[in-house]
């Protein structure tokens, strides 16, 4: 196999004095569907903020693309290629469903943030209708396909989406992630997901990490995974 | 108070100096604004900024005559230009000093560093410029006489015309930078959620620069109009007025744009007709008990929101 296009290398990242994250290893290849699942305060936003240098992590470091980004501060980092709709979307609530998607693409390269446009308005039909609504008066579905719109106007090659279907319903978050997996599948893009939902993300990850207390305690392909008795205790039983 | 019977006329010619007041109190009350919208502190040495503008408009007006430039509008352009150039460079450097290595630490140290930038701008001034005040002589005279009632004549000065066009002028490409440019997006992602911001790659330390930088430039403009309104200045004319500023900000709902030049004009027009009909000696008491007001009944402002949404 190639360099991967993210990896975490022995990755420790603290809280002051709590550690949330211990002696991670991760990677991600491009193309991929990476899923990283995990219980409440397992440390999955941790991780996803330590790629996105906030926090930095404390020991270990951070590969991008065959270069460290270990230290970088965030916006750097972004501007590389990296894009996150993160826990809590996090939409500009008094700005429009328009400046809401611009200012995804505004530390970009204009040109191609021109294009992105209409190809996340094809991808989320829903905010098409709404460019100029405010983003705070969105429902909580178009709020989290507005973050995840947003992250694409900067074209990204790597995608960070922190836990998108929570508090969504079934049908809405069935549109997410049909819309996920339309974007590895035609466009390459390669995503990092971070899910509660451990069904749904297993399904549709090539690869998944399970995350349980800061620690990477198993990993392997999703679809054995999702067989694993121990995963079907722990994270699938009473869900779906 | 001897204006008999011409009550209307002397209430219209308050009006008049009242706006034209509140339009300087507005351009200083947007800079307390944008700066506690975007990092939620009060930037207590922004009044001195205003009083650093209003000395380098004079220390630009009296070189250019030095120098033999007499035409007045092209040095008045000139003065101002420069003054809002210098104090914006001066906004920057005390963001960088300042402010800007206590970012993150706990929420007082701003603060008190910028009370001691307050007074350390002050001092300065003092030191290198003296105590005294400084005059400026009359550069726009006369104006239009618009009512004569029982005597009394309602004057519209240029001057006053002169701020209060310049005011709006620069408001409006002001607020034509904040909402329509990627700048003014960007300073407006950084007030909502500094954090998401920088995850969308955008630079927050330079978008926070540069808001210092707008706003000291809004300042200086006010500073240079407060020169040639009053004639005269001295290095604690920043204290005061960027106290009433900062009340009008407050008046108006800090943090909203709209509100600090309402505020400001409220601020302007409650001074002035408590001078003209009550007294003189009260009118910043006046002024500053609208402040203990509004923060008892209306603590958002006329024109603020409750913060719901800032966790
Ligand atoms: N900003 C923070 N300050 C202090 N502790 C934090 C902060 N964010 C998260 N934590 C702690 O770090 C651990 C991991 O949290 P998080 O990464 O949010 O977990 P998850 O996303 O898996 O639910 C938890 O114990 C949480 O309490
Ligand atoms: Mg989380």
């Amino acid at each position: 196999m190639n360099a991967p296009l993210l990896e975490l290398s022995n990755v420790s990242t603290f809280y002051g004095a709590v550690q949330a994250l211990r002696n991670v290893n991760l990677a991600v290849y491009e193309g991929e569907i990476v899923a990283l699942i995990g219980a409440n305060g397992a440390g999955k936003s941790t991780l996803l903020m330590t790629v996105c240098g906030n926090p930095h992590p404390r020991h270990g470091s951070v590969f991008y693309a065959g270069e460290e980004i270990t230290g970088l501060p965030t916006y750097r980092i972004m501007r590389r290629g990296i894009a996150q709709a993160p826990e809590g979307r996090r939409i500009f609530p008094r700005m429009t469903v328009r400046e809401n998607l611009l200012i995804g693409a505004q530390a970009g390269d204009p040109e191609a943030a021109e294009g992105q446009l209409p190809y996340v308005l094809e991808l989320f039909p829903r905010l098409a209708e709404r460019l100029d609504q405010r983003g705070g008066t969105l429902s909580g579905g178009e709020q989290q396909m507005l973050a995840i719109a947003r992250a694409l106007m900067a074209g990204p090659r790597l995608l960070l989406l922190d836990e998108p279907s929570l508090g969504l319903a079934p049908l809405v978050t069935r549109q997410i992630f049909t819309a996920i997996r339309a974007l590895n599948q035609e466009r390459g893009l390669t995503v990092l997901l971070v899910e509660q939902n451990a069904y749904q993300a297993l399904r549709l990850a090539h690869r998944a990490y399970v995350l349980v207390n800061g620690m990477i305690t198993m990993q392997g392909p999703a679809a054995e995974l999702l067989g694993r008795p121990e995963i079907r205790a722990a994270y699938l039983e009473g869900g779906m | 108070m001897n204006h008999g019977g011409s009550i209307l006329a002397y209430a219209l010619q308050q009006l008049i100096n009242g706006v034209t007041l509140g339009m300087i109190y507005g351009l200083i009350a947007v800079g307390y604004t944008m700066v506690y919208g975007i990092i939620g502190m009060i930037n207590f040495a922004h009044g001195d900024v205003f009083m650093i503008g209003a000395f380098l408009s004079l220390i630009a007006l009296v070189g250019l005559a030095a120098i033999g430039v007499t035409a007045v509008p092209l040095a008045l352009a000139m003065a101002l230009l420069f003054a809002a150039a210098i104090s914006a460079l001066y906004g920057w450097a005390i963001e960088r000093v300042a402010y800007r290595p206590l970012r993150g630490s706990f929420r007082l140290a701003p603060l008190i560093s910028a009370i001691g930038m307050s007074i350390t701008l002050e001092n300065y001034v003092q030191v290198v410029q003296g105590a005294r005040v400084k005059p400026l002589m009359p550069l726009i005279p006369g104006g239009i006489t618009l009512m004569n009632q029982n005597g009394f004549a309602v004057r519209l000065g240029w001057l006053q015309m002169l701020i209060v066009l310049v005011t709006l002028l620069v408001l409006a490409i002001f607020t034509w930078l904040v909402t329509r440019t990627p700048l003014g997006r960007a300073m407006r992602a950084c007030e909502q959620d500094l954090k998401m911001t920088a995850l969308l790659g955008i630079d927050v330390d330079r978008t926070i620069s540069l808001t210092f930088v707008i706003g000291a430039a809004l300042a200086a403009v006010a500073g240079f109009m407060f020169l040639l309104y009053y004639g005269s200045i001295d290095f604690f004319i920043g204290f005061i007025a960027g106290v009433k500023a900062f009340t009008a900000a407050v008046l108006g709902g800090i943090g909203s744009l709209p509100g600090a030049v309402l505020g400001g004009l409220l601020i302007g027009l409650i001074e002035t007709f408590w001078s003209a009909y009550f007294s003189v000696q009260y009118k910043d008491v006046a002024a500053f008990s609208i402040l203990a007001i509004a923060l008892i009944f209306l603590p958002t402002g006329l024109l603020g929101r409750a913060e719901v949404e800032k966790v």
